[in-house]
Formats: C-alpha cells, sequence, structure tokens
C-alpha cells in the first residue's frame, strides 16, 4: 500500500514534469514519423507490401524511440543533482522504478496512438476493426520496452557515452519483444486478422520476468 | 610452476582431442571430412553456455556479497564464454557451406546464438564505459542478471517464431544416432574444451585481480 502510494505521488511529478515541455512526447512522435516516411523509400509501400513489412517496421521504429525517449528519465535527476532527493523521499526505491516506468509506458503508448492513423493512411493498412485488440499488443509491448528501459536507463546514466550506451545494451535484451510484438500485430493487420494470444502471453511473461527482475535488483542501480 | 603443468596439460589434451578428431573419428558418410568440425562446434557452444552460467551466478554473488573476486570471476568467465561462443559462430559457417551451401541462415538456433553474442558483447562494453570500480562492478553485474534472464526468452520467441515459418534448408544435422566411435571422440572434446575453459578463466582472473591492484596502486599515487 504505501508503495502504490509513493508510486503514485512520484508518478505525478514525472507526468507534471513532461505536461509542462512536452518536449519528450513530441520529439518522440517526430521521430517515429520520420522513420516511417524514410521506410517507404525502401519497399513498394502497396498494401499488400505494407502488411507484410509494416508491422515490422511499426516495431522497429518504435524500439529505436524508446531507445531515445528513455535517455532523460534517469539522466535528467542526475544532472539536476536530484536523485538523492528521490531516494530520501521513497521508503521503497523500486516506487522510484515503478513511476518512471509507468510515466515512460504511458508516454511510449501515447505516441504509438497518435501515429497509428498516420501509418494506417499513408500505408494503407485498415485498423479501425481491430483497434481493441491492437491496443492490447501495443501495451503489452510498451510495457516490456519500458519496464527493462527502464532499468537500462538507470545503468548507462551512470556510464560514459551514455546516449550510445543505452541503445547498445537495451536492444539485443529486447529482441523476444520484438519478435513476440511484430508477430502478434501482423496477426491483427493480415487480411483475415486474428488475435494471436499466445504471443500476447509471451509478452505478459516477459514484462513479469523482467518487473520481477527490477523489483529485485533495481535497488542496486540507485546505490550512491 | 604449477601454471605451466597445468598449461601443458591442457595443450596436451587439445591435441589428443585435434588427433582424435581429425584421424580417429570415422568419417561421416554424406557429409564427410567436413563433419569433423562438429567435434570442437558443439562441444564450444556447451562449454560457452557453462562459462555465462558461472558468469551470472558470480554476478548473483557479487550483488549480495559485494566481494570484488565474484566481479573478477564474472568478467572472466563473461570473456572466455565470449570467446567460446566466437568459435561456435565462426565454425558453424564453415560448415554450413558446403553442407547446406549457403554461409547463414536465421534459423532458430543460429540467430538464438548470435542474439547471446551481443548480449555479451554488450555486458562487456558496459564495463568499459564506467571509471569507478565499485559502481562498473554492481552495474554491470544488474546487467548479467538481465542478460542471463532474457537468454531463455530469445530462444523460445526466437523458436516459436521460426517454427511457425519453416525455412527451406534442411536442418538434419549429426545430432541423432551418433556412431559410438563419435561418442567418444566428442567427449574427449568436451574434456580438452572444459579444461581450456577452466585454464583461461582462471588466467584471466588472476589478470583481473592484478588489474585491481594497479588501480589501486594508481589512484593512492595520484592521491599522495
Amino acid at each position: 500500500m504505501a508503495l502504490l502510494h509513493s508510486t503514485g505521488i512520484l508518478l505525478g511529478k514525472e507526468l507534471r514534469t513532461e505536461l509542462r515541455s512536452r518536449e519528450l512526447i513530441t520529439t518522440t512522435l517526430v521521430f517515429i514519423l520520420l522513420v516511417v516516411v524514410l521506410f517507404s523509400f525502401t519497399f513498394d509501400p502497396t498494401s499488400s507490401e505494407s502488411r507484410r513489412f509494416g508491422p515490422g517496421l511499426l516495431w522497429v521504429a518504435f524500439l529505436f524511440a524508446a531507445s531515445l525517449m528513455l535517455q532523460p528519465c534517469f539522466l535528467r535527476e542526475q544532472m539536476n543533482d536530484t536523485l538523492s532527493a528521490l531516494r530520501m523521499s521513497s521508503p521503497d526505491p523500486f516506487a522510484i522504478f515503478l513511476a518512471k516506468l509507468t510515466a515512460n509506458t504511458m508516454f511510449l503508448l501515447l505516441t504509438e496512438l497518435l501515429m497509428l492513423p498516420i501509418f494506417s493512411v499513408l500505408y494503407n493498412v485498415p485498423i479501425l476493426k481491430v483497434f481493441p485488440a491492437l491496443l492490447l499488443v501495443l501495451f503489452a509491448g510498451s510495457a516490456g520496452i519500458c519496464v527493462t528501459g527502464t532499468a537500462v536507463a538507470a545503468i548507462s546514466a551512470q556510464a560514459r557515452m551514455r546516449e550510445l550506451l543505452l541503445p547498445l545494451l537495451l536492444l539485443p535484451l529486447l529482441t523476444p519483444v520484438l519478435i513476440a510484438s511484430t508477430e502478434a500485430t501482423a496477426a491483427l493487420l493480415a487480411e483475415e486478422p486474428a488475435l494471436r494470444l499466445d504471443w500476447v502471453g509471451f509478452l505478459a511473461a516477459f514484462d513479469i520476468v523482467f518487473l520481477t527482475a527490477l523489483w529485485l535488483f533495481g535497488e542496486y542501480l540507485l546505490e550512491e | 610452476m604449477k601454471k605451466a603443468l597445468a598449461a601443458f596439460l591442457v595443450v596436451g589434451l587439445l591435441g589428443i582431442a585435434a588427433y582424435a578428431s581429425l584421424f580417429v573419428a570415422p568419417t561421416e558418410r554424406t557429409m564427410g571430412d567436413i563433419q569433423r568440425i562438429f567435434y570442437l562446434h558443439m562441444p564450444s557452444a556447451v562449454v560457452a553456455f557453462c562459462a555465462f552460467l558461472v558468469t551470472f551466478v558470480a554476478n548473483l554473488l557479487y550483488v549480495f556479497r559485494r566481494q570484488e573476486r565474484w566481479d573478477w570471476l564474472g568478467v572472466s568467465a563473461a570473456e572466455v564464454g565470449l570467446a567460446f561462443i566466437s568459435v561456435v559462430l565462426i565454425t558453424g559457417p564453415i560448415w554450413a557451406h558446403p553442407v547446406w551451401g549457403i554461409w547463414w541462415t536465421w534459423d532458430a538456433r543460429l540467430t538464438s546464438t548470435f542474439v547471446l553474442w551481443l548480449l555479451y558483447v554488450s555486458y562487456l562494453l558496459l564495463r568499459t564505459l564506467v571509471e569507478d570500480p565499485h559502481r562498473r562492478a554492481l552495474l554491470s553485474a544488474v546487467y548479467g542478471i538481465f542478460a542471463f534472464l532474457d537468454v531463455p526468452l530469445v530462444h523460445m520467441s526466437i523458436r516459436w517464431w521460426r517454427t511457425q515459418h519453416p525455412q527451406p534448408v534442411l536442418m538434419g544435422g549429426p545430432g541423432t544416432g551418433l556412431a559410438p566411435e563419435m561418442k567418444r571422440v566428442l567427449l574427449i572434446n568436451f574434456i580438452a574444451l572444459v579444461s581450456l575453459m577452466i585454464f583461461l578463466v582462471r588466467e584471466r582472473y588472476e589478470l583481473e585481480a592484478l588489474r585491481a591492484q594497479v588501480d589501486v596502486l594508481r589512484r593512492e599515487g595520484e592521491a599522495a
């Protein structure tokens, strides 16, 4: 209960910081848009081709965007020397991670939702009918990205070359998420849409494994 | 003296293993002499995985006990494991080209081995980018734990994904029904490579301990 309470307060702080500037969401959105547009030059974006390449393209774009978007979440605290204050504010260091990863998941999900209609129009892939199922896949995948990503951001913020290091550490860890989300999305965007619960279940398992790992080992990443 | 003896023993074992693989083992009926690479390839994969298991245990022990030696063991085993997995990734294509007709295929086992290689490259890269030895030990230990937890997930996701899209290349391989002489040669290779692994990890461990000592002395010198 105490954990949820302090997580709530810290989450409020994260959301307020972002809502004041809105720079994270805007830049991420533009970045994804760029990737999606640039990808259209690499293959013939007809409807059938887009069905084949679209899901992979989308998730690679989300993955790269996330690896940029996750940078500031601990870096900002370090630059402003607020990490110790943050640590003292909560009895459980897991609350800090929980708040940050919830905020990151919300931001990533929001940019994805803003991106989907644009993708659908540009690549001529209808998404309206499968939207609820798609939302489930997006959530499970983004949660996986942000759980591991928040932990890795806490690691990379303490190293040299951190901007480059975060994607290097994060992307190999996320191979299973990329595969599962792409497969689940591809099944939804196919001519005959199907919700692949096995892949969604796999994503949920990934999320749980790393959330547990973060709960067990996260506090060591915040030590002085 | 002891070290020289150990080195002599390891070299001797490797010599016997090489002789057995090249001259004692019977020639495989369909693949011919190229199959002999299997005696190096397969045990290397198992040995690499054992080394990564050692890294994982050392990482856990470091996080909970905070003794430097577990950090040294972790990095030593990871480096040796990476060397062995590189042997696997190099000997694989050498065998595959004449047998399958291609150097590489994105088959489940090949792909997951490659991702494993990438994960541990990232682990070692992280270590080079953190100055403070305690911080480096702690951060890399937590990342190492995350990486190891990721391995079964990577393997599972890639297997599901690839079994659903069967590859045109045959995945026969000499795994099943090995001739008794072949089994014996394989066992000799196993023993030789495991002893090589232990020897290398020990050497690397001592080197890391010396490095840490030098580091302490240098710091003291700078402070004085």
